[in-house]
């Protein structure tokens, strides 16, 4: 299982899922139409590392996070 | 701690003067802190603060040891929650040997600042927080889930 985290204004809970990859992740939130919005706009970071890829292998008590356009200052 | 975070506004003073002197004896001949204050504006009664402390800590520390190779050194300290108008969220500074070295750095630094750290802000408007969407910038992969 690997843990989703939404961060600042996506303002959600903290999940678990069972996904190899982050294409997974990504089937399993087109069914999630309140989402859809937000990640158009969201960057991904896997164990606190931005990425850029969908083929990154997910491995068990992976972290993956989902980061909205910042502004700080 | 070269980088600071508190809850609420900061106390300028106190940060600013304390790191002038953790630096004055180092032999830097430029010290150039910049200071964000909250402006009162479009009907706000101030701003407020989600930070991603993991991400901000290496983003800063790959800014650290960028200036470490021009012989500066950075510091920056930042709000999280609310911070009323009028008063600070936001302050960096740099030191280092040269004055030219110094005035670069603190510029690409904030600049780089703004569109990378992992902070998030909204509006304070009649006590609700509104996410600051049109002022906000996407990071660096955004829209890989799409």
């Amino acid at each position: 299982m690997a843990k989703i985290e939404f961060l600042g204004p996506l303002n959600r809970e903290p999940m678990e899922v069972d996904i190899q990859s982050l294409n997974d992740l990504k089937e399993m939130f087109k069914e999630d139409k309140e989402l859809q919005e937000w990640l158009e706009i969201c960057a991904v970071a896997l164990n606190d590392a931005l990425v850029c890829s969908l083929d990154v292998k997910i491995e068990k008590g992976d972290k993956i996070s989902l980061l909205p356009p910042v502004c700080g200052g | 701690m070269a980088l600071e975070l508190y809850d609420g506004s900061l106390h300028v003073e106190e940060i600013t003067n304390r790191w002038f002197r953790q630096i004055s004896e180092k032999n830097y001949g430029a010290y150039i802190p910049f200071i964000g204050i909250v402006r009162d504006e479009n009907g706000i009664s101030g701003l407020s603060f989600d930070i991603y402390e993991p991400i901000l800590n290496s983003w800063f520390d790959e800014w650290q040891k960028r200036a470490k190779k021009e012989g500066a050194y950075l510091f920056m300290a930042h709000s999280r929650g609310d911070v009323p108008n009028h008063t600070s969220s936001y302050i960096s500074a740099v030191v280092s040997p040269q004055r030219k070295v110094a005035l670069k750095l603190i510029g690409d630094f904030v600049e780089d600042f703004k569109a990378s750290a992992p902070i998030w802000k909204y509006d304070l408007i009649d006590g609700e927080r509104v996410y600051a969407k049109s002022r906000s910038t996407a990071l660096k992969g955004a829209g890989l889930l799409r």
